[in-house]
């Protein structure tokens, strides 16, 4: 039992040397909350696209609407302070399950459909449940949003909660792939029809891998309620700024890989604040106006010339590397 | 009764609106077998396209469709040619390559919108634009009355060149089998391309004519993303009669919606609708009519 434990989680050296590398970065910027907080951030896209990669990336259901669980993640933890004064803390246990009991039934609907009709799918469900947060003001104080005072101003609490979770969700996401039901989502991306005629339960499989990215997507809101203690529908449950967003994160790192949204969310958060600030106020002013666009043409780039995202490609280059290196030792 | 009857001539009147949008949409999503989610960011440009047009060189909003409509079908195929014709070939894991490259073409392009004119609203003002006229006690707007005769002027010239031009057989043609197609001796490359370009010229066509009835800002562009996929469902893939019915029953469920449950449902009435029709009458209102 405990040799298959270790079978299942087996982490290369290189990436203990990059959790080493994520302890120690904030102590590097120790002087700048501005640094910190796009730490913070590189670490909620981090969740936010893992979450969305296993569902797209390895199970092949390419979801436009991660927003939805998102938002339900982050009001999962808002509506019980903004009702009741409860810790919005606690939504980091019920913030998951929430998004995860939203997928699981939203799952009964769009799994039903395939391609780039779940896609449209599952748009519009993030989109309908934007609406219904903006209209539904006994609730969820509509567009006013919900304010929480955080709990601390210092970064690094926030930013050791927030590494912890993407550690994990990078962690969740190796050992569900080192299982058989990682096969089994592999087999459902490649072919549903064919995974299907093997005897892969293939609507089981299905939910499960919804399951757990959606659990994922649920907490990364639970955590931007509780670190940014404002949510409103318009933000949680944007079509372009998390959807989206979360998406391109996984095209730029690398679609089913381990490390792609990782490194997308890094490169996302960079390139945009990059511009953000015009090059370090290097550039003229104007620059700032330019972080998204700029963003924008990096996935096109990306899209037309590395479809495998930077991880993906990234594997190939190594691979041949190593090749010609065992050539070269024969010879 | 009187508001009954005037939420659906207000619904049909933007639903004929709605129909070229989604022509185009299902023009595209026939030839090129993909969705283009940055329709609607085509159609914020080509709003923008008329606003300065309108602001810097007075021209009317329903002549500059006679500059819109070359200048986003030259864009749009541009667009096709350099940067989605080249992901057909192209090796990746996921087979939705094309439309996350429509994505990306939707985010750069209501990007440079907000770069160059900023996120204000803006809107026109012209001699008509509050006008309307009385006829039994309901009220025709009149620039939408305008917009819609136009919108079937258009609709009537792209059946015709569907219909009965060798163009458009090819694109018929290419529509139902790209292999076929092919060994009959059309160039499939290039009516994929120039589908893109046609679909994308109604879209622009849709966009001058709704500028002055409707607010301009950039995010106008995902929220008619939203709305011509909606209908292109609603219609039934690849179905022209299909977008037409489709666009009226978009357009009065939102007016209805808007007038019976709450102005702030309107956007969501549609989505319903759809996701409706998308898990339980999937080939859409196409399969009730078989055309």
């Amino acid at each position: 039992m405990e040799k298959e434990k270790t079978k299942l989680l087996k982490l290369t050296k290189s990436e203990y040397l990059i959790f080493l590398g994520a302890v120690v970065l904030p102590f590097i910027f120790f002087d700048s909350f501005y640094i910190q907080g796009l730490l913070i951030f590189i670490m909620m896209w981090v969740m936010l696209g893992n979450s969305w990669n296993l569902l797209a990336g390895y199970t092949g259901q390419v979801s436009f609407g991660h927003a939805a669980y998102f938002g339900i993640g982050a009001y999962a933890a808002a509506l019980p302070y903004f009702h009741y004064k409860i810790s919005p803390w606690w939504g980091l246990l019920y913030g998951g399950l929430a998004a995860v009991i939203l997928g699981y039934l939203l799952g009964i609907l769009v799994f039903r459909l395939r391609g780039p009709y779940f896609a449209l799918g599952t748009l519009a469900t993030g989109e309908i449940l934007r609406l219904v947060f903006g209209e539904e003001e006994w609730l969820t104080n509509g567009h006013n949003g919900i304010l929480y005072t955080t709990t601390w101003v210092s970064k690094y609490p926030y930013y050791f909660i927030a590494l912890a979770l993407a550690i994990l969700s990078i962690i969740s996401v190796k050992i569900v792939m080192k299982s058989k039901a990682g096969f089994y989502f592999l087999s459902i991306r490649e072919d549903e029809d064919a995974a299907a005629a093997l005897g892969i339960n293939t609507k089981k499989y299905k939910n499960i891998s919804m399951v757990i990215s959606t659990f994922w997507a649920g907490t990364a809101g639970a955590f931007y309620m509780i670190y940014m203690g404002f949510i409103d529908p318009e933000v949680v449950f944007a079509l372009h700024n998390i959807s989206i967003i979360t998406i391109l994160i996984g095209i730029i790192g690398g679609v089913g890989t381990i490390w792609g949204p990782a490194i997308g969310a890094v490169v996302m958060v960079f390139v945009q604040e990059l511009f953000r600030s015009a090059i370090f106020g290097l550039a003229p002013h104007w620059v700032s106006g330019l972080h998204a666009l700029i963003f924008g043409l990096l996935v096109i780039i990306v899209i037309l010339y590395l479809p495998g995202g930077i991880m993906g490609d990234w594997e190939l280059l190594t691979n041949k590397f190593k090749f010609s290196k065992r050539a070269e030792s024969s010879s | 009764m009187d508001v009954f009857l005037q939420s659906l001539i207000s619904g049909l009147l933007i639903g004929g609106l709605y129909a070229i949008i989604g022509i185009g949409m299902t023009l595209i999503m026939g030839v090129l077998k993909i969705i283009n989610l940055a329709h609607g960011q085509i159609l914020m440009v080509a709003m923008y396209v008329t606003w300065v047009l309108w602001k810097y060189f007075g021209i009317d909003p329903y002549l500059s469709i006679f500059i819109t409509i070359p200048f986003i079908f030259v864009f749009a195929e541009g667009l096709s040619k350099y940067l989605l014709h080249p992901l057909i070939e192209k090796e990746s894991i996921l087979p939705e390559n094309q439309v996350l490259m429509t994505v990306g073409i939707g985010m750069v392009l209501v990007e440079l919108a907000r770069f160059i004119f900023t996120s204000n609203y803006r809107s026109i003002q012209t001699s008509y634009t509050d006008k309307a006229w009385h006829v039994a006690g309901i009220s025709f707007h009149v620039p939408l009355v305008i917009a819609f005769v136009i919108a079937i002027f258009l609709t009537v010239g792209l059946y015709v060149l569907l219909r009965r031009t060798d163009l458009g057989r090819s694109i018929r043609a290419t529509a139902q089998d790209k292999i076929a197609a092919t060994l009959m001796g059309i160039s499939s490359a290039k009516i994929t391309i120039l589908t893109y370009g046609l679909g994308s010229a109604l879209d622009a066509a849709a966009g001058s004519l709704l500028l002055p009835v409707y607010y301009l800002y950039p995010d106008v562009g995902p929220l008619f993303t939203v709305k011509a996929f909606v209908i292109t469902i609603l219609g039934g893939l690849g179905s022209t009669v299909g977008a037409i019915a489709g666009g009226l029953v978009l357009g009065v469920a939102e007016t209805f919606g808007a007038t019976y449950i709450s102005s702030g449902y309107r956007d969501a009435v549609g989505l319903v609708i759809f996701l409706i029709v998308l898990v339980f009458f999937p080939g859409g209102l196409k399969r009730l009519t078989k055309v």
